[in-house]
């Protein structure tokens, strides 16, 4: 498992789909057209959505041990 | 990167889009598909699949901003995408849109007559009279094809600057039709966003 992982703050997410797109391991998808959602065993924590997302809501933080 | 699909090239639809307005301003009446497919997306699917797969204009500014270079890439200021900026764009474009809905029944009821130009940042008046010749169809459709590609147009330029300035997709973080779609999907998908 990867060491780092995308965090998605819900509540500023405009649930464009911009970090669908570029996602290499498919590991993010938009949840009901409401935001957009981590499947946390998929994420390698490469920071491409971080990178497109327009509303500056996705963040890349340090796993937890128990993760 | 994962598999293009058909749907990837719908940015080529935004220019064909801006490209037939330019010949001929009836074809503006098409840009009725980008108001009414997402909002159908929204009511009947409660999804976004349209702002997440089929916006010819969010892949047109990804296009340019990534693969062309034309975006600094910087974050978005943060205001540009809270509530309050995002529902006051929503309600300040609704009512420009009823304006012109209003403009619309003002040339049907004969109290107004047909104008061949289109206003940028509803200021600006751009004269575009070789797109339509007189009498072709009834005034008002020519008039709501003038309005609505004035709508257009301006979203799209101001989609632009915020492109060129911060991150390509900046204007999805306050697109009205992207505001209006998740407020919908928000509202009807309730018990499991919690």
């Amino acid at each position: 498992m990867a060491k780092k992982l995308a965090c998605v703050d819900k509540r500023r997410c405009v649930a464009c789909g911009a970090c669908t797109v570029v996602c290499p391991k498919n590991a993010i998808a938009i949840h009901k057209g409401c935001y957009a959602f981590v499947k946390s065993e998929n994420c390698i924590g490469c920071g491409k959505c971080e990178k497109v997302c327009p509303a500056g809501c996705i963040t890349i933080k340090e796993r937890e041990q128990d993760e | 990167m994962n598999k293009k699909k058909w749907y990837n090239y719908l940015w080529i639809w935004s220019i064909i889009y801006f490209t037939l307005g330019f010949f001929n301003i009836l074809f503006a009446w098409l840009g009725m598909i980008d108001f009414l497919v997402p909002l159908g997306f929204a009511l009947f699917g409660g999804n976004k699949h349209f702002c997440n797969r089929y916006c010819g204009r969010g892949q047109l500014f990804s296009k340019l901003g990534f693969s062309c270079k034309c975006s600094r890439n910087k974050p978005t200021p943060k205001w540009m995408s809270l509530k309050w900026f995002r529902y006051g764009f929503l309600v300040f474009f609704l009512t420009m849109f009823g304006v012109m809905i209003f403009n619309t029944y003002l040339v049907a009821a004969g109290a107004e007559t047909l104008k061949e130009a289109i206003k940028l940042f509803w200021t600006f008046s751009v004269p575009w009279d070789w797109t339509y010749t007189v009498g072709l169809v009834p005034d008002w459709v020519a008039q709501f094809a003038f309005g609505f590609y004035s709508l257009m147009l301006t979203s799209t330029l101001i989609g632009l600057i915020v492109m060129v300035f911060f991150k390509p997709r900046t204007w999805c973080a306050f697109c009205p039709m992207g505001t209006m779609t998740q407020t919908i999907c928000k509202i009807k998908n309730k018990d499991e966003t919690k």
